[in-house]
């Protein structure tokens, strides 16, 4: 049976998780320079080992309420395609394995913030985790379109 | 044997000699006796050859080979070069060519058959096409001049047939047009001898075409001859009744005229064949065909050199990077220690780490005679296919540029090109009736300015047709009538680099298909330059293109805006000033100052860049005068640090399209600058 693994990740008391292949390091708030003519979420850009990255904050992106960031807070970060993207998350600490069986269809709920980018739900220990879908979450394909 | 691995070098090779073939090429056009051009092409079609049988490429190596065949017969003189070998052997070139790029694109050389071409090619050695039909014609230059009865027939004339009128000749034949040689003489109290000449001229260009005349046309112009002269001359007429056109004319003493018979009856069948091949090549190429390439005569020469993939160049640039961020550190580490020791290493430092940073960029430098290579033959082809008369001048082919910006830079400038030979240079008619000389004329010049590399494309053509500018620009909702007029010339004629903007009337093969030149444009910008045009009516027009020397590093000079750190690169700045607050007016929503006796707008970067600290007005302002072209304007900012060597990185994919940012730099504290591009402020 295929075990697939997913990096977890908290915001709030929300559960989270995103496909391991897409995840390249997780590193701590580090500082970031504005950039200016983006859209509100994206925090700026940070320098990641002589890289320049985009910094996402994943709180703004799914409307939820900001808070300062502290010592649990994470940067993601977080590769797609040939993009590469730092998400800033409440914490995260742990790589979980699910198999097919615990994973469900996303309910398709409307009236919350999250759900376009939640791709399925994933359960274990009691946990409820929301698999996030990354090419909505940095909304990846209006920036092709843009291209 | 796995020839997979020498694919990527036979490519490489393969396209440079085609290249440098197709060079040699146009010049054995030019000058047909050189030997030596010949030997080249020679020697470059048998490496070919032996390269791609080594590789398996049957089609490749078939060709070559009876491409080889003919030019040693060439070489060997049983052939003699004309224009219609020249033709198929640059078709050769082609096809070679697309065999070449299909094997780029698919690992294998794909399905063109190479067959009608080497028909041709074995029709150029057995038929004796060339050689029989020229050798004939000369046999009978001097005495196969049919008798008639009305008219005098001198068995001597001076003048002769060289290759290009034999040429001209033969394909006026296979056309059914006769061929005349014509002596007139003039009576002897003429007295406007060129005058009378001139009526001549004309007379007879009511009914063919006069291909060569002896003394030249311009000396008879000047009457440098004596009472007679000599014509070749095609026409559908025949010889009586040309000759009677002629003896109309008063002041004429006599007129002694031949037919040129090129050929002997038995090889009619021959001919035949012939008719075929060559009724395509109209009269008019052989006068067209002259593209002037004053390039300077090179042989290819040969230097100790090492083939190194790009790649690699690029991992040691982003090393130099490091080092530079690195070195910057240090510097800044320095500032707040004073330590003479510490001072000395980190100017030594500097120094080594800039001679290495030259050093690596020289690497990359490659010469732009790379790109314009290819566009004589361009040039030659189109104005064979458009009949205008062109010469291309070249100059500045050693000017050196990144080797990025030689990959982007062919296609604008193919475009520039066209568009220049396309609507700038008027058909040849229009030409002579505007007293221009009839081939117009193109000039692609490169040279180094400062940290730039200029090019240009000119020619003497039309120029922008202003009015037709603004009407389209109008009627495409491009710009609204209020603004355009109150533009001038050069602000319409730029509006040629609009989105959408394309005012060919007719869409031709060549340009106008709707794209225009903000492709041209955006290709530009993106390599981090400009381009702009300038035109006189009637006079020509002219493309600028100014590109940065390198993309990777610059020099900035590092401001804060609010609490942020921005670069501003240097060579858009002209100068640095402060200016009183209290001399700020307002013009149409506009703040400008006055400087220098010049109105200049003052952009609050502030606010540009959406900084939100609010910094109050002082009574002095710092102002960074930039410019773009002959355009400035004065920025705004809070504090000024210094000028630094920053390393460009680009902000990547996810926040492109941002047109104020050019990128970002690492500072040496590992902090992040944005880039600020001051052309997207104009």
């Amino acid at each position: 049976m295929a075990i697939q693994e997913y990096v977890l990740f908290k915001l709030d008391s929300e559960y989270y998780g995103i496909d391991i292949h897409n995840v390249e390091t997780i590193e701590k708030i580090m500082p970031m320079t504005r950039v200016p003519y983006t859209r509100d979420f994206i925090k700026g850009v940070m320098n990641l080992r002589g890289n320049v990255v985009p910094v996402i904050d994943l709180r703004k992106r799914f409307k939820l309420r900001e808070k300062e960031y502290d010592d649990n807070s994470r940067i993601i970060i977080a590769k797609l395609d040939e993009v590469t993207v730092g998400m800033i998350v409440d914490s995260s600490s742990e790589v979980i394995q699910l198999v097919e069986e615990d994973i469900d269809e996303a309910p398709s709920l409307k009236g919350t913030n999250e759900e376009n980018f939640v791709k399925c739900i994933g359960k274990k220990n009691n946990l409820i985790i929301m698999i996030i879908d990354l090419y909505k979450a940095l909304d990846i394909n209006s920036i092709e379109k843009d291209l | 044997m796995d020839m997979n691995q020498y694919i990527d070098i036979f490519i490489e090779e393969s396209k440079e000699h085609l290249q440098s073939m197709n060079q040699l090429l146009l010049k054995l056009e030019e000058t047909t006796d050189d030997l030596s051009i010949l030997n080249e092409i020679f020697r470059i079609a048998h490496t070919l050859k032996g390269m791609s049988s080594t590789m398996g490429y049957m089609k490749m190596a078939h060709l070559t080979h009876e491409m080889e065949s003919v030019l040693q017969s060439i070489r060997n003189k049983e052939i003699l070069v004309n224009v219609y070998i020249i033709d198929v052997l640059f078709e050769c070139f082609d096809t070679l060519e697309e065999y070449v790029n299909e094997l780029i694109k698919n690992g294998a050389e794909g399905d063109i058959d190479p067959k009608p071409l080497i028909e041709k090619l074995t029709g150029i050695m057995n038929n004796d096409y060339a050689s029989t039909d020229i050798s004939s014609i000369r046999d009978n230059e001097n005495n196969d001049f049919k008798q008639t009865n009305n008219i005098n027939i001198a068995s001597k004339f001076s003048i002769e047939l060289e290759e290009i009128t034999r040429n001209a000749v033969n394909q006026a034949r296979e056309r059914d047009f006769n061929s005349f040689k014509i002596k007139v003489v003039l009576t002897h109290n003429c007295m406007l001898k060129s005058a009378r000449a001139f009526i001549v001229f004309n007379t007879l260009e009511k009914f063919g075409e006069i291909i060569k005349s002896k003394p030249s046309a311009e000396e008879i112009e000047d009457e440098k001859f004596d009472s007679s002269f000599e014509i070749i001359f095609i026409t559908k007429l025949d010889e009586r009744t040309v000759a009677k056109e002629i003896q109309g004319i008063s002041e004429i003493d006599e007129v002694i005229i031949g037919e040129i018979m090129a050929e002997s009856s038995d090889d009619s069948v021959l001919k035949d064949k012939l008719v075929e091949e060559v009724a395509e090549y109209q009269v008019e190429d052989i006068e067209h065909s002259s593209i002037d390439t004053k390039g300077k005569k090179s042989k290819a020469k040969t230097s100790k050199t090492v083939r190194v993939d790009i790649d690699r160049l690029d991992n040691l640039m982003n090393l130099v990077s490091e080092l530079i961020i690195i070195k910057t550190r240090l510097e800044d580490i320095e500032d707040s220690k004073l330590n003479t020791n510490m001072d000395d290493a980190v100017e030594y430092l500097e120094r080594i780490t800039t001679s290495l940073h030259d050093a690596v960029m020289k690497v990359r430098m490659v010469p732009i005679e790379r790109v314009f290579n290819r566009f004589p033959r361009m040039v030659r082809d189109l104005s064979k296919e458009l009949g205008k008369e062109i010469n291309l001048y070249m100059t500045g082919e050693e000017t050196e540029v990144d080797r990025t910006v030689i990959d982007e830079i062919g296609d604008p400038l193919i475009h520039l090109l066209r568009n220049s030979i396309d609507h700038g240079i008027e058909d040849p008619n229009i030409r002579e009736r505007l007293n221009k000389p009839k081939a117009g004329n193109v000039f692609l010049r490169a040279y180094p300015d400062g940290n730039n590399v200029v090019i240009e494309v000119e020619d003497d053509g039309q120029g922008v047709a202003i009015e037709k500018v603004k009407n389209k620009a109008i009627s495409k909702g491009l710009i609204s009538k209020e603004v355009v007029e109150n533009m001038n010339d050069h602000e319409i004629a730029n509006l040629l680099f609009k989105p959408g903007f394309s005012t060919a009337e007719r869409i031709s093969d060549i340009s106008g298909r709707g794209v225009g030149l903000d492709v041209v444009k955006t290709k530009i910008e993106s390599l981090g330059g400009l381009v702009e045009v300038h035109s006189e009516a009637n006079e020509g027009t002219k493309f600028i293109i100014r590109l940065p020397l390198t993309l990777a590093i610059i020099q900035a000079l590092m401001v804060t805006i609010g609490e942020e750190k921005y670069a501003l690169p240097l060579n858009s700045i002209k100068e640095i000033t402060t200016i009183k607050s209290d001399s700020i007016r307002k013009v149409q929503n506009q703040e400008v100052v006055l400087f220098r006796n010049n109105t200049l707008p003052i952009l609050r970067m502030n606010e540009i860049l959406q900084v939100n600290e609010v910094t109050e007005d002082s009574d002095e302002m710092i102002i960074v005068v930039v410019k773009k072209g002959d355009k400035t304007a004065g920025l705004v900012v809070d504090n000024l640090i210094g000028q630094q060597e920053v390393v460009i990185k680009s902000l990547g994919k996810y926040l492109s399209g941002i047109k104020i940012i050019a990128g970002a730099t690492i500072l040496g504290n590992g902090q992040i600058a944005l880039i600020v591009d001051p052309n997207s402020l104009f």
